[in-house]
């Protein structure tokens, strides 16, 4: 049975890396949801956080597959249980109806987003949370006029003593 | 700490490596390199072609146990290396692939001669880098002979751009490599062995499969030992061939798609497969539902990645095979084995030998291939190597051409490499002058890199090929025939070229046998008098490869003849 579930792994921040990481997914057929990376200070290396859909066979060969490059450092596949999980949206939104400026604030209060801009005709929105959760934003202010769009990616980190 | 050239560090760090011999095509992207070379005491064996130089060094590391390493210029020379960089990478084969490359400044330009040979090679190599600076070569090098070597081997590319060759930095050789993700983890668990020696004790009808992974580890003894302490039948993968020599009576022969019956069967009623040291490839397992059925599974191989990849395994223990299987002799040592059904299980394993045997073809004026592959097999002494190419020639090889020791045989088992035979052969010679090395080709496999009998000749490395020469592209003729209607498209190779011609124009000895005797007189004649010799063995066209199971149908549906 297929589903999503979070991969975060260290690679050694060198060029090319990046590129090595998603050819192995491309070649293996495994489909990324989402990606994010991001260099962690002073160590040569950076943290990739991946999210795939795929069933229990295909995971444990990504985590295997990704193990086995070179250039990665460390591998795990978080437990969704004992993870917190992060993805960040900017939205932009047709507001030239005064009525939509309204119901928009309404939605990104209720989700503790945040407002970065205004203009006369539309705003761009924040919001932080679990995916599922951006996912339900999206939804509710679909309805408003989603201008365009922009996803992070899931980023996570462990709870308590674990980690990476 | 010493300044000197890149080129210079780069033949200094392959000294320090061992590399007696590097397989190559010189090129603009190279000529620092090269010059370096004319002072260097490394034999550079020169092909006309990169492909050739690849298959020679896969070739040159599968018969000497080391590393193989070739080199070419940038643009055309580097993509010529990538089907050999594959064939390697896949049988798991050390090989280090070097490129030149433009000049740093230049890269990302589609400068003459550039390609991302970096991006194209990605997912054909185990590891590959591009050196930005001449001082990171030593390490470059060291790293590639390292993770080449160490853990399931495999091939690995470094890129040298044309300025880091020239300029000149302060040079340190390391003595280590430093890789914080790359841990090379031998020692297999104890707890998972176990758990296979108390399953491999309470066998009934146990099995093993042998694979490249047994040659790998130098584990052939202690397999037999095993097998024998078992009285376990033995199969082994193409890529086995070999751990368990053919005359061994525990010795099933090759599992497969053209496995033997008793090999195929006995993995169909086995109720332990011990797995060491293979993939299982649909070629080796055929239809999955139908691989083992009534088999738990255990599976020894270094490749974590590879348990369960493919077959569900019951249990699995990971690392060195050399050292699991010294783990589980010893374990079983101290146990009561299962032996109540040995002798009838052994007997299985002749009754399918007799049913399964494909009718012996009486000769017509053609000479029938397995007949071929057997009076070669007599005319050669015990100690000769063997390379093939690909299609019906390898599987008459694989089938009819008895091994007795683990790095004797050599084919390409998982890219499947027509033209890989004869560079590799080569290869294999200039590891192994000591000793014949034959290539058992057919007229289509050769044809695509026969341009080596110049090196051959030129560089005195004289390899016997055997071309099973049916003026066919055999394999897919015998599909056409079988699957196809015979409806032959594109398989009929007429009657270009004359073999033993072509032979004589590089300076070679050809002949033409047309009986069994006048077949094995050339082949002693090619051995005594050392010299590169192509015999082309006129065979017959309709010819096929039995046993075989047809595709998509499970290890037990053999067919013997059409």
């Amino acid at each position: 049975m297929s589903q999503i579930s979070t991969i975060a792994f260290l690679v050694e921040n060198r060029p090319g890396v990046l590129f090595k990481v998603s050819n192995l997914f491309r070649r293996r057929g495994y489909n990324i949801e989402s990606i994010s990376v991001g260099a962690i200070e002073d160590s040569g290396l950076a943290r990739m956080t991946v999210t795939v859909d795929a069933d229990r066979r295909a995971l444990n060969q990504i985590v295997e597959q990704l193990s086995k490059m070179v250039e990665v450092v460390k591998v795990k596949r978080l437990d969704p249980n004992r993870t917190t999980m992060r993805e960040m949206l900017l939205v932009k939104l047709n507001t030239s109806d005064p009525m939509a400026r309204e119901e928009t604030l309404r939605h990104v209060n209720a989700f503790h987003g945040l407002i970065l801009d205004i203009e006369p005709d539309n705003l761009i929105a924040e919001v932080t949370g679990e995916p599922d959760a951006i996912d339900d934003f999206i939804e509710k202010v679909r309805p408003i006029g989603i201008e365009e769009l922009s996803r992070t990616g899931v980023t996570a980190l462990e709870k308590g003593r674990l980690k990476l | 700490m010493v300044e000197m050239s890149g080129a210079k560090a780069f033949v200094k760090a392959l000294e320090r490596e061992g590399v007696e011999t590097l397989f190559g095509v010189t090129g603009g992207a190279v000529l620092p390199i090269t010059d370096e070379l004319y002072h260097s005491d490394i034999r550079f064996v020169m092909a006309r072609h990169e492909q050739g130089a690849s298959h020679m060094a896969d070739g040159y590391a599968r018969a000497s146990g080391r590393v193989g390493a070739c080199i070419a210029t940038s643009g055309p020379g580097a993509t010529n290396l990538v089907t050999g960089i594959a064939t390697a990478n896949i049988d798991s084969v050390p090989l280090v692939a070097f490129t030149g490359q433009v000049p740093t400044g230049m890269i990302g330009t589609d400068a003459f001669q550039e390609v991302d040979i970096i991006g194209i090679s990605a997912s054909a190599t185990k590891y590959n880098v591009q050196v930005r600076r001449p001082s990171e070569i030593p390490l470059a090098v060291k790293s590639a002979f390292y993770v080449s070597y160490t853990g399931r081997q495999g091939a690995v590319l470094v890129d040298l751009p044309k300025d880091c060759q020239v300029e000149s930095e302060e040079i340190v050789f390391p003595d280590e490599v430093a890789f914080r993700g790359y841990n090379v983890n031998l020692e297999p668990d104890s707890r998972e062995m176990d758990w296979a020696a108390t399953l491999l004790s309470k066998a009934r009808r146990p099995v093993i499969m042998a694979g490249g992974g047994v040659i790998a580890a130098g584990a052939s003894e202690e397999l037999m030992r095993l097998a024998d302490m078992m009285v376990a039948p033995v199969t082994t993968t193409l890529m086995g061939k070999g751990t368990i020599s053919s005359d061994h009576p525990l010795f099933a022969g090759l599992c497969g798609m053209h496995g033997t019956g008793e090999a195929n069967m006995l993995v169909t009623e086995a109720d332990v497969l011990l797995v060491v040291g293979a993939r299982m490839s649909d070629r080796t397992t055929a239809r999955l539902e139908d691989f083992g059925p009534e088999a738990k599974v255990i599976h020894i191989d270094i490749d974590r990645s590879e348990v369960d990849k493919n077959v569900e395994t019951v249990t699995r223990v990971i690392g060195d095979a050399k050292l699991a299987l010294q783990g589980i002799l010893g374990r079983l040592e101290g146990m009561a084995l299962n032996r109540t059904t040995n002798g009838v299980w052994l007997k299985k394993l002749e009754e399918f030998r007799k049913a399964y045997a494909p009718p012996e073809l009486p000769s017509n004026p053609h000479l029938r291939a397995p007949e071929v592959m057997r009076a070669l097999r007599r005319s050669l002494p015990r100690d000769a190597l063997a390379t093939t190419e690909v299609g019906q020639c390898q599987m008459w090889a694989a089938l009819y051409f008895d091994a007795y020791a683990p790095r004797t045989f050599f084919s390409s088992g998982g890219l499947g490499t027509m033209g890989w035979g004869f560079p590799a052969a080569i290869g294999a010679k200039a590891a192994r002058p000591d000793v014949p090395v034959v290539d058992i080709a057919g007229d289509g496999s050769f044809g695509m890199t026969e341009n080596n009998l110049a090196t051959c000749v030129e560089e005195d490395l004289p390899v016997i090929v055997v071309v099973l020469n049916n003026r066919m592209l055999g394999m897919v003729a015998q599909w056409q025939r079988l699957f196809y209607g015979r409806r032959y498209k594109v398989v009929q190779l007429g009657n270009s070229p004359n073999f033993v011609k072509l032979a004589e124009a590089y300076g070679a000895v050809g002949v033409r046998p047309e009986t069994i005797e006048e077949f094995e007189r050339a082949v002693k004649e090619a051995v005594d008098s050392n010299l590169t010799t192509v015999i082309d063995v006129p065979i017959d066209p309709e010819e096929n490869v039995f046993p075989m199971v047809p595709p998509g149908r499970g290890l037990r549906d053999i067919l013997v003849e059409a």
